[in-house]
This record gives structure tokens, sequence and C-alpha cells, in this order.
């Protein structure tokens, strides 16, 4: 940084100097410590509130209310996926029985991983699909956000046998989905990620399906 | 005075504008302002965050020892940082959620840094507060204007979203100036940031000379 100054001002305090540098550090970091724990603790209940509304909000567009009269986000099992990522499954009940569950998929994208929220009903329809989070190119790849587009909305009421696996891919690649103008790398990973999720569904039915 | 205070308001917000006068905090200026809501918000952070570091820098600059005072600074600027995220998740949740990505950015930014070190560590309270704040401020039109002119060339709209971080009054300044699909994608990606800062830079040093005024260039060399 040539920004700095070359004269400083004179230190006030005589020797022991590096004893007394090393007093008022250790105060500084005592102090803004203590000012960090006080506001941690004050706002720590608030954020959880918030995450926990967060996570209603993206599930609740994955899992309708219609299907279920428990509260999924507190409904949980976890399972390990085909790659042995421990996932969260979040369960929709209707008076006990499982009618549905949602649970967090990922697919590879133009700029990194890209998570997205599954919703699969107990017949294997999937409920709905949303991203949760991607770094894709805004404008190009970030068309796969619902308030982008409706691209993402397709894939409702689909399952793994409707259209066969086969077809399950983008136009370029043989399947049946349109990629978007100028980006083919971002839609195939989504559809690589429900595919993948569709078959964890599959795979764990019986599981995912248990009453307790 | 009070012609002191005008000069440090004048300084931050045009003359010595952190952004396109000293070249500092240039890691945010590119990467947050891919829209001119993104770089209003993301301003107003660091302009808050300037504003209680320089308070605090102020008040403590007798107890801070030369030799340890760059650490001091960062360990200042990082608590304060540290306190708007957590304040900001806890009550404003919805602007957090559009922002929240970037409050911690600002820890890596020089510019608060750099005034801490060139103004604060040596003024009173009061100055210093106004500098942090001011610098602060012009920090936020510098990045208004960048993801401005990126937002209307690349993606053909001005403040979208702006309702999401300032509240629904403000859906009105939400335009659309070219059609979709029109914008020149360049522009919102990297290589548009260097571009606008660039050409911006330029158009102040005009307006400056057409103004009759010298050229002000401190720190030219520094970019974080």
């Amino acid at each position: 940084m040539d920004a700095m100054p070359t004269t400083l001002p004179e230190p006030v305090a005589p020797p022991p100097r590096s004893l007394m540098h090393g007093v008022i550090l250790g105060a500084f970091c005592l102090g803004f410590g203590l000012v960090l724990a006080i506001t941690d603790r004050i706002t720590v209940d608030d954020i959880a509130a918030r995450a926990m509304e967060d996570k209603q909000n993206s599930l609740s567009q994955v899992l309708p209310a219609t299907i279920h009269d428990n509260n999924p986000v507190t409904d949980t099992l976890a399972l390990r996926n085909a790659e042995g990522r421990e996932l969260t499954v979040y369960r929709a009940r209707q008076g006990g029985a499982v009618t549905a569950v949602a649970y967090e998929i990922f697919g590879t994208g133009y700029a990194g991983e890209m998570k997205l929220m599954l919703g699969v009903a107990a017949d294997g329809k999937v409920l709905g699909v949303r991203v949760l989070a991607h770094k894709e190119t805004p404008g190009l790849g970030d068309k796969i956000e619902v308030k982008k587009g409706d691209w993402i909305l397709r894939f409702n009421d689909l399952s793994l046998g409707n259209p066969p696996l086969e077809r399950w891919k983008v136009k370029k690649d043989g399947g049946q989905f349109d990629q978007f103008a100028g980006a083919t790398i971002t839609p195939r990973g989504v559809l690589a990620a429900i595919r993948g999720g569709l078959e964890f569904f599959a795979a764990n039915r019986a599981k995912l399906l248990a009453e307790n | 005075m009070a012609n002191t205070y005008k000069t440090i308001v004048k300084d931050g917000l045009w003359n010595n504008n952190g952004v396109f006068s000293m070249l500092l905090g240039m890691c945010p200026a590119m990467a947050m302002t891919t829209s001119a809501t993104n770089g209003f918000g993301m301003g107003l952070a660091t302009a808050v965050v300037m504003a209680a570091s320089s308070l605090l820098v102020a008040l403590f600059r007798k107890l801070i020892t030369p030799e340890v005072r760059i650490p001091v600074y960062i360990l200042i600027v990082a608590a304060m940082v540290t306190l708007v995220d957590l304040a900001m998740n806890a009550w404003m949740h919805e602007l957090y959620k559009v922002l929240g990505l970037f409050i911690p950015l600002i820890v890596s930014n020089c510019l608060p840094l750099a005034r801490l070190e060139a103004f604060a560590a040596k003024q009173p309270v009061l100055p210093s507060l106004l500098d942090g704040l001011f610098m602060g401020l012009g920090f936020t039109i510098a990045l208004t204007a960048i993801g401005a002119v990126r937002e209307i060339t690349g993606n053909g709209t001005l403040f979208a979203d702006a309702s999401l971080l300032l509240g629904p009054a403000f859906k009105a300044i939400e335009l659309r100036l070219l059609p979709a699909d029109m914008g020149v994608l360049m522009m919102i990606l990297p290589p548009g940031g260097f571009l606008v800062t660039g050409l911006l830079v330029v158009v102040k040093r005009l307006l400056d000379l057409r103004a009759g005024k010298e050229i002000q260039m401190g720190g030219a060399h520094s970019v974080a």
C-alpha cells in the first residue's frame, strides 16, 4: 500500500514496548470479541427463525400445502444419496401417511455446482423443482430461476418413466427438453440433477415413504 | 472549521472519490456492479461500515500505537462488518437476502483501511465520522453509476429489483430502457466491469479538466 504516510506519530509510552503492543492488541481483540459475542447472543434466535422461514418458503413451493397437514421443515430423515452425500429429506404427511418428500439435488453447471430443491409425490411424480443456489451467467444460465422464466416448471408431473429415461436429456443430446439460446451446459446440469434425484427416490422409495 | 467539513464532504463525494480518483475498492466495484441496485446496496453497506470504523479509530487513536495499528484497524473493520452482517440477517432479512453475499466482502475492500490510515488515525472524532461517511457515500455513487451503465447496456434495465432492496414503494424506479435480449451480455460479465470503470474514470477526469480543477490522484496505484 503506497497510500501509507511515511511519517508516523511518535509512540507515547516508554518501554517495554513489545509487551505494551501485545497488551493493546489483546485489549482490542478482547473488547471487540466481547461486542461480537453479545451481538451474536442477541441475534441468534432471530437468525434461526429467519432461516426456518426461508426453508419453509422454499419447501412450500415444491410441497403444496394441500397435500400435507404437518410441518415438513421439522419432519426430516437423513439418507445418503448414490454419491455418498448426506441428504436431509423433508416429509409431507397427510394424517400420518407420507404423501410427498422433498430434498436437495445437485447438478454441475457452467460455473460450478448448482443446488436445487426437488419435491416428489409418493407416486414418483415431480411436484416441483426450484433452484436454491447457483453461480450461472446472469442473463444466460439464470433462466433456470423461477423468477427469471418458467423453464423450470416444465418438469412438474413428470416422472422417471415419463418421459422414458433416454429422453431425459436436452434436445442437443437427443432428449426432449429445450436448452436456452446460448446456454446448454446449465440445462444439462439441471436435467442430470433431476434425473439423479428421481433415481434416488426410486432406490430409496421404501425408506422415504415409511411411516416412522 | 465549517470550511474543513465542506472539503471533507466534497472530497469524499467527488474530488477524491474512492473509486474514480483513488482507484481503491476495485474488487467490489467490479464484482458487485452487475446492476445499479446491487452497486447501490453494496455502497450503502460499505458506507455504514466506514462511518462506524472511522468513528471508532478516531475515538481510540491515542491508544493505538503505530506498531499495532494495522491489525487493530483490520480488527475494527472486521468487527463492524460482522455486526452489520448479523444485525441485517436478524432484523432486515429481505435486504440481507439480496446483499448478504456482499457484506463479508467489505473486509477485503481496501478503501475503509486506507481512510482509517490516512484520515481517522490523525483526526478528531467528528471529522473522521464525516470522512468515513462521505467517502462511503462517494463509493455508493461510484458503484451505482458503474452498475447503472452496465445494467442499461447489458440488460436494458435500470434499477431492476430495487423494490426488493428498498421496499415496494420503489417499484416505480424499476425501468426497462431497451427491449429484452437487446443488451450486450459482455457488459454484465467481468470485462464490462473493467470497461465501464475505466470509461467513467475518464469521464470524471474530463469533467474535472473542463471545470479547471487539478486532477487529484491519491494512491492511484493501489488496487484491491
